[in-house]
């Protein structure tokens, strides 16, 4: 079955390669493999990439630079500094841009031959389907669970093979859901973690190269589908641990009880996946409600005046390591064990990254009898923001 | 009949952060059992609260999920490697 339906605004005989054209993809011209009617495959076929982050840089250009005849790109962030040390398409200059734009600028840039249409947007059950329609592959480079479900239901709905890739600090998974006849991100996992109990790359971190090299897999994967050659990452999931530097391969089948894909379907239209996967609204926060806060601007004023005040840090050493407030550091998961090095007649003010495991620290003292306690609010992060920007973010 | 369990980079720092642990078993449900056993804080990872295995951990005897299997009463036999193997969804 093909994968690939040529337009039908330009008729298969139309399209021809330019001299430049010609002398750009010789590489892959001089392959029996791809040869020229492989060349004219890529160069009638439409990618749309979901995410323009850490996998989106290695697919981007290396779909670009194959000749991918039209390049969508889903993507509503702006670079960060945060995002240079694996989100190769983007130079130190474009933080504070729109990835798709500076993604964009940068595809061109490399070749001028393809079209790139970007779409500035947060994909939803209201526009998937309409953004999908008109391309033969996505490919899934999103980094949330409410998104990869999305993406999953509307390739099935519309019957178009999904090229999956995700990381987890050194481990990546691949594989091609619902190649025709094959299963989908639902035969493999009917259901997502609950919030809060997997961390995502902004908290568990990401060593910079592994998208690279799932990004680049799934680019080869998307490639392979195009030129209808080798055999697809179908049915298999590729597991690869970056540490071990170890591939193995799994089965994947397909769940006759998949309720988008199975024998008998229970979805049958997009469905809303920020409740399926327990997210509701912005409250991805875990309820502060009853914890004492402090706000890092009053804390400044409280330590202006002299008052004393213990500081605990709950992070982790190499977070320490970063940046601390000198505060007496004892990682949460060690608390209940080393409570005694807390002094309950004294006021503390507990504090981490971002507020959320101090909150907890607090929430574990109270219980044991600690009440002159108080979190800080925001953490570290906010004491960089309200009060001294000196102190670094991560 | 010693085993393998290969322990995924999100649950090793429930494991003393082993990448893999051999146990004794003669079913995957047993190995799973000594398994949560020896390392308490890894059993809410691994089951919800009716003792019933997550729908987004699957466990693989060698490259088969046990899904299509007999699920925990999957037969082991010495060599054989446990995977467990949870949804990540990193991508950025």
């Amino acid at each position: 079955m093909p994968i690939v339906t040529g337009t039908t605004a330009v008729p298969d005989v139309e399209r021809k390669l330019s001299k430049e054209e010609i002398q750009r993809y010789s590489r892959h011209l001089i392959m029996p493999e791809v040869g020229m009617e492989g060349q004219l495959k890529l160069a009638k076929a439409k990618v749309l990439m979901i995410g323009a982050g850490g996998l989106g840089a290695p697919l981007g250009l290396y779909l670009a630079a194959a000749g991918v005849g039209r390049l969508g790109i889903v993507d509503f962030d702006v670079v960060d500094f945060t995002n240079l040390q694996r989100q190769i398409t983007f130079s130190t200059r474009d933080v504070g841009r729109p990835k798709i734009e500076a993604a964009k600028e940068r595809l061109a840039g490399m070749n001028p031959t393809i079209r790139i249409d970007t779409y500035e947007t947060r994909l939803t059950s209201d526009n998937a389907l309409e953004l999908f329609r008109d391309y033969d592959i996505i490919v899934d480079g999103t980094d949330n669970f409410p998104t990869r479900y999305l993406v999953n239901d509307a390739c099935v709905l519309l019957d178009k093979p999904n090229v999956y890739g995700s990381i987890f600090r050194f481990e990546g998974q691949v594989t091609v859901f619902h190649y025709p006849g094959g299963p989908c991100y639902r035969c493999l996992y009917p259901e997502p973690p609950p919030p809060g109990l997997v961390p995502s790359c902004a908290e568990g971190g990401v060593l910079g190269v592994l998208p690279g090299i799932v990004g680049a897999l799934q680019a080869m994967e998307t490639i392979k589908l195009i030129l209808g050659i080798g055999e697809p990452l179908a049915g298999r999931l590729l597991l690869f641990d970056a540490l071990a530097m170890r591939f193995r391969e799994l089965r994947l089948r397909k769940n006759p009880d998949c309720p988008v894909c199975g024998d008998h379907r229970t979805i049958n239209k997009l469905i809303d996946y920020e409740e399926f996967c327990g997210i509701r609204g912005e409250e991805v926060v875990p309820d502060m409600a009853g914890i004492p806060e402090i706000t890092p601007r009053d804390l400044k004023a409280r330590l202006d005046k002299g008052d004393d005040l213990f500081i605990l840090d709950v992070r982790e050493p190499h977070e320490y390591q970063i940046c601390n407030l000198n505060g007496h550091l004892i990682p949460l998961g060690e608390l209940p064990a080393r409570v005694s090095e807390l002094d309950s007649a004294r006021e503390i003010v507990a504090h981490c990254r971002s507020g959320v495991r101090s909150g907890k620290a607090v929430e574990f003292l109270q219980q044991a009898g600690f009440r002159k306690i108080w979190n800080l609010k925001g953490g570290i992060l906010a004491w960089s923001d309200e009060v001294d920007p000196s102190v670094p973010k991560y | 009949m010693a085993i393998k369990l290969e322990i995924p980079t999100a649950l090793r720092p429930f494991t003393g952060k082993q990448a893999s642990v051999e146990f004794e078993a003669a079913t995957v449900g047993e190995a799973l059992k000594t398994l949560t056993t020896t390392y308490g804080d890894l059993r809410k990872h691994l089951y919800n609260d009716d003792g019933k295995l997550r729908s987004f951990v699957n466990i693989y005897v060698n490259d088969e999920d046990i899904r299509y299997l007999e699920k925990e009463n999957t037969a082991i036999k010495d060599g054989d490697t446990i995977s467990i193997v949870p949804s990540i969804a990193g991508g950025r």
